[in-house]
């Protein structure tokens, strides 16, 4: 039973009615990596976490959670994963230390340790002062960090993350993500589903989801890499001219407003100097001109319009 | 087993510190009670009548005595015509109208056939319609007879004439055709049902709503225990909700219960175990507790009101309807609450209406539990 491979997808369709929300998906996921699944609402990642961890029959194709199937072994599964929804799904007419209290029972946490381990969590969640408040009391960051410790008091080796940061400030995302990454480095396995792009960032790997299917599957650089040219970021005094002003320069591959300023991305070979010459040209006031680096919201919309102008099937491993 | 008193222990926090909903749950059932147990039993024995005799003879005064005297009809109102009669019947003045007309006592006189013209109201309740018409057409008829008797002895014939049968009817078990004794033991099982479906199927559906229903599928916890963790918990708040509506019953309605109490103890419990059994199943059906409660109304509620024998007779319903109300246990349970309150019957007597409530029971139980998939 043992693979070195967390999760193992094959094929998986997921079909309601005439919808579609997961077609034809493939990857794998080795253990201990943090694996992001990166896309808009309604690409098919909250799907394909409800079918890993077993709670979803797929339509077709095969998934594998440490080596267990989805569909034949769902229960081996549900012992060995902690699960955290975007609903942050806690209790709050109970405690953090009756929410905790709950969830240690109902995963049979052995009783010797039980007390030690909700105090361990209670710490690390830093609930210290409010553990005796009723959850509905607390703010959208404690209770983000109460659920991750419900969903991790049976010390799970494979945790699912689904939209687990919506609606929490970003100081609070960040410390956030630092106690996943303590979770990772102790040989935790873990899947995050988000639509922050800026969250993708922290994960080992990532899969960009759109209308169900996969279209891209690496690590941040690598999908960095796949951009071609050169990403430039122009500030300028009228966004809109400089635009149109663009459209009709040769060598620009991309091209997207982005508040006041403008992300565009030029063929290799063609110079930054010669674009700043043409928009003065233009009789337009450029402020500042320079290179950037991509983000993955970048990287997302051109992965999303190189499908669109070349349609293919589902993109595997 | 530790998960069962685990998922019982939560759901009792979610009663206890909901002190309003706590106090909704425990007040309505009673408060309803005693709203509905005299809002019922109130009876209509004064019928309002108006009354036009054209005739102006003893006779015709000695006739309308006799609905006068009954204690069932009232007269409202004195009419000079048909036209007079209708109008009060129209204006909702009078639900019965009588008319004598002018050659009432010219025909008896003559011993010719004296014709008199009654009035019903029938767009009122029709069982009501019925109930006029009987007591109508009865003192018409005892009117009649005395007016031939009369006129027997006046032709001559023996003394002491005297009508050859006369019945008396000795009601059973609720002597005093009190009204109370029959819709207050009517009313404890429909209330019981209501709060027993209603809390187990809003329970469910809530965490459905609030999502922690998905949290709790990714676990390993059974089926079996999620589902009766919830349930044990209301069967204590149903179980305090049937000795209020008892102690009501004895204390404020002066019912006692002529049976044994702990019959209808045991067997309330079994009723009220199906009973949130089919709120999970119902539960199992709805995605909102909107939802939810529209199933429980219109599949079960509305349905054991009309069709239990709550308030209508079961004889002569369709067929189709009378496997439906076989298939509520409420039915069943009506039917034994009150012949346990009422006639005392034992658990023995009852037998026909006992295996029906526990086999549903059971089934819905049983069902509800292993309806419920951990699967979205």
């Amino acid at each position: 039973m043992s693979t070195v491979n967390a999760i193992e997808i094959h094929d998986l369709v997921q079909s309601f009615g005439g919808f579609t929300a997961v077609n034809h998906v493939s990857f794998d996921v080795p253990r201990g990596e943090i694996f992001g699944l990166l896309g808009p609402n309604g690409a098919g990642k909250t799907t394909t976490i409800r079918i890993l961890c077993g709670i979803l029959l797929p339509t077709s194709g095969r998934a594998s959670v440490l080596g267990y199937d989805v569909a034949r072994q769902p229960e081996e599964i549900k012992k060995r994963i902690g699960y955290m929804s975007q609903k942050f799904s806690l209790y709050g007419d109970l405690t953090p230390t009756e929410n905790l209290d709950f969830y240690a029972s109902i995963y049979a946490v052995p009783r010797a340790g039980r007390a030690r381990r909700v105090a361990e969590l209670i710490e690390m969640a830093g609930l210290g002062e409010h553990r005796r408040v009723l959850t509905r009391e607390l703010s959208g960051a404690w209770r983000q960090r109460l659920a991750l410790a419900c969903a991790i008091v049976h010390r799970p080796p494979m945790l699912f993350l689904d939209e687990a940061t919506a609606g929490v400030d970003p100081v609070s995302r960040r410390e956030f993500w630092d106690l996943i990454y303590t979770m990772a480095g102790e040989g935790t396995s873990v899947l995050a589903t988000t639509h922050y792009m800026d969250e993708a960032e922290y994960c080992n790997r990532i899969g960009m989801m759109h209308a169900g299917e996969l279209i891209a599957l690496a690590s941040p650089d690598e999908l960095r890499a796949q951009l071609p040219g050169t990403l430039i970021q122009i500030d300028c005094d009228r966004p809109t001219a400089a635009y149109q002003a663009l459209e009709s320069m040769s060598g620009i591959l991309e091209l997207a407003v982005h508040g006041a300023r403008l992300h565009v991305s030029l063929a290799d070979g063609r110079d930054a100097e010669a674009v700043r010459d043409g928009l003065v040209e233009a009789g337009l006031t450029v402020r500042g001109l320079g290179v950037i680096q991509p983000s993955l919201e970048d990287i997302f919309l051109y992965m999303v319009q190189q499908r669109q102008s070349a349609p293919t099937h589902g993109l595997g491993e | 087993m530790e998960r069962l008193w685990t998922i019982m222990r939560k759901e009792a926090y979610h009663i206890w510190r909901d002190p309003r909903t706590l106090g909704l749950i425990l007040l309505l059932p009673g408060l309803l009670l005693i709203l509905l147990g005299f809002g019922i039993s109130g009876e209509s024995q004064d019928l309002s009548m108006v009354v036009a005799d054209l005739s102006h003879t003893d006779a015709s005064r000695r006739y309308l005595e006799a609905y006068v005297a009954s204690d069932d009809f009232e007269v409202v109102a004195v009419a000079d015509s048909e036209a007079e009669i209708l109008a009060h019947i129209d204006g909702g003045h009078a639900q019965v109208g009588l008319l004598i007309p002018e050659d009432f006592g010219r025909s008896l006189e003559t011993g010719a056939t004296a014709e008199v013209q009654l009035y019903v109201n029938g767009s009122a309740d029709p069982t009501n319609v019925q109930t006029i018409q009987l007591k109508l057409s009865a003192i018409g008829q005892m009117a009649s007879q005395n007016i031939l008797v009369r006129r027997v002895t006046r032709a001559g014939a023996a003394m002491g004439l005297s009508l050859p049968i006369e019945t008396f009817v000795k009601t059973l078990y609720n002597p005093n055709g009190d009204r109370k004794l029959y819709i207050i033991p009517g009313l404890i099982p429909v209330i019981l049902e209501l709060q027993g479906l209603l809390l187990s199927a809003l329970a469910i559906v809530k965490e459905r709503e609030q999502g922690t229903m998905e949290q709790l599928i990714v676990t390993t916890i059974k089926p079996w225990e999620l589902m009766l963790g919830k349930i044990i918990p209301y069967l204590a708040v149903s179980t305090f909700t049937l000795l209020s509506m008892l102690a009501l019953s004895q204390l404020l309605f002066g019912i006692t219960i002529a049976g044994s109490f702990w019959d209808l103890f045991g067997l309330s419990l079994i009723f009220i175990i199906g009973s949130l059994g089919m709120g999970v199943l119902i539960s199992n059906l709805a995605q909102s507790q909107m939802q939810a409660m529209y199933l429980a109304m219109f599949i079960v509620l509305i349905p054991s009101i009309i069709l239990s024998g709550m308030i209508y007779p079961r004889d002569g319903m369709p067929l189709a309807s009378l496997i439906y109300s076989e298939l509520l246990p409420v039915t069943h349970y009506l039917t034994i609450l009150r012949a346990i309150f009422l006639r005392g019957a034992t658990a023995e007597a009852l037998w026909p209406s006992i295996w029906p409530l526990i086999g549903l029971s059971i089934v819905y139980f049983v069902a509800s539990v292993f309806v419920f998939r951990k699967r979205i």
